[in-house]
């Protein structure tokens, strides 16, 4: 929940610095996180390719995980992943 | 001060716009606004005004279009008037929570259906909630005055929202009265220079405007509207107090008229007014104690001034030029609430009148003093209807 007063926020809500969309986490929205099976994974970047946001992170040609901070937990790489490696786990559940 | 002349209330909001010169205007013709940009368009056509004037293919686009140009720094205006203005009304909301403040005109005409082109004031009471402040006028005078006194208001750094003259289709808008314009210059001085905020155009300084606000932000933006217009209060009086300096006209936000020793007093806005006031002469010079209120500002409304006006008075009669079927009209429920708080509140009637451009004379507004008077009369009545 944000913090600022009504009459401490630019008139009509106007965004008056460049870029700020990048400290809007945008991954709150999200009620299923993917997870990935790394016995599983070939590392084909399918799921790299799929994403809608910037979610998947890739070192060395290699799907080493997830950025939750934007990540809204749409699924697709779950449904896309040919070796079935990610699965969509409810968000609060251990 | 310029030689009085003969003009109607359209072509008077029309030299008003060509005196301040906005830089853009955006309208689509509705009767019976219409004269006020075929006029205006002449002066753009003419050279008379440096314009921008863009031909909207329909309101919804024409007041779109406000809001961009407003956003983009420009100083706006347009008109509009019954189906129009609601075919605008995803846009009121738009524009009044972005914070553009946008002068439009309204002639006030009925909502179809069914269809009718005459007056009253269901369009604007559509716009009522949707945070544009709105001024009525009672004659071809006010039409431009009060256009004059909307500028300062609605641009004021302090109030920045959109703000719509209303004046009553044909009974105003079309029909000639004597009327004083001021000069050129001194129109202009009043108005002062547009000042933008943040305007889109400004590259170095890049804004967003109107983006989505989820339910963490959304309450405290809409609270910015209602922060605004408790400000344009004070702002409007400041407004109306300069004007009468340079125009010798004295105005208020709501104006009494014999109301100091009244016992009944009588609350319209618009052409009524002048009707109401010349029913007062009438029955005070047969004895009765009565007076009359006249609404110049309904949003904000000015429930603390209405309350002085009301206070220790018998019975209130509220002329709606509008109804709310099912419940009080518009006026009535703010003049209501602006009585709430008083220790022995006075008993307040509602009168709906003049639905579709139906006459009102004098007689009528006797006979609803007398109702009151008498302390007869429902919470909600339908003068003159045949039932």
């Amino acid at each position: 929940m944000a913090n600022e007063g009504s009459s401490s926020l630019p008139a009509g809500g106007m965004i008056i610095e460049p870029g700020s969309s990048k400290r809007y986490k945008t991954g709150e929205w999200r009620s299923e996180r993917p997870e990935v099976d790394k016995e599983k994974c070939t590392n084909c970047l399918t799921c790299w390719i799929y994403c809608p946001d910037n979610s998947i992170v890739v070192e060395n040609e290699k799907m080493v995980g997830f950025k939750y901070s934007h990540c809204k937990g749409c699924g697709i790489c779950a449904n896309q992943c040919p070796a079935k490696a990610i699965t969509m786990k409810e968000e609060g559940v251990e | 001060m310029s030689e009085p002349m003969a003009c109607n209330g359209d072509m008077a909001i029309a030299l008003a716009w060509k005196q301040i010169d906005p830089d853009v205007v955006a309208a689509y013709p509705i009767t019976p606004q219409t004269i006020i940009v075929e006029a205006f368009s002449d002066f753009v056509a003419n050279g008379e005004v440096n314009t921008e004037y863009v031909c909207a293919e329909s309101e919804h686009s024409a007041l779109t279009i406000c809001v961009g140009a407003s956003a983009a720094g420009a100083r706006v205006a347009t008109a509009t008037a019954s189906a129009g203005l609601a075919f605008m009304w995803e846009m009121l909301y738009v524009s009044a929570s972005m914070r553009v403040p946008i002068i439009m005109a309204v002639a006030n005409r009925t909502l179809s259906g069914p269809i009718n082109i005459h007056c009253d004031h269901s369009d604007a009471m559509g716009g009522r909630d949707s945070g544009w402040l709105q001024m009525f006028g009672e004659n071809v005078q006010e039409a431009y005055d009060n256009t004059l006194i909307a500028f300062r208001i609605a641009e004021d750094m302090r109030v920045r929202l959109p703000i719509m003259t209303c004046i009553d289709g044909f009974i105003i808008t079309h029909a000639l009265e004597r009327f004083e314009i001021l000069d050129d210059d001194v129109a202009k001085k009043y108005v002062g220079p547009f000042q933008p905020l943040r305007p889109l155009l400004d590259i170095k300084n890049p804004t967003t405007y109107g983006p989505l606000a989820m339910p963490d932000y959304y309450y405290e933006l809409k609270y910015q509207v209602q922060a605004s217009m408790d400000a344009a209060v004070g702002v409007a009086r400041e407004a109306m107090a300069d004007f009468a300096k340079i125009s010798g006209r004295k105005y208020d936000l709501v104006e009494g008229y014999r109301t100091e020793d009244a016992e009944y007093v009588m609350v319209a806005m618009g052409s009524t007014a002048g009707t109401m006031r010349f029913v007062v002469d009438q029955l005070r010079a047969r004895g009765k104690k009565v007076g009359a209120v006249k609404v110049r500002l309904f949003r904000p409304f000015p429930a603390a001034d209405m309350a002085k006006f009301l206070e220790g008075k018998k019975g209130v009669a509220v002329m709606d030029r509008a109804m709310s079927p099912g419940t009080g009209s518009p006026l009535y429920m703010d003049v209501l609430e602006s009585v709430s708080r008083l220790k022995s509140p006075p008993r307040v009637s509602n009168y709906v009148y003049g639905l579709g451009g139906r006459d009102l004379i004098p007689e009528q507004l006797t006979t609803v003093f007398e109702e009151v008077m008498a302390g007869k009369g429902e919470r909600v009545n339908f003068m003159g209807v045949r039932k």
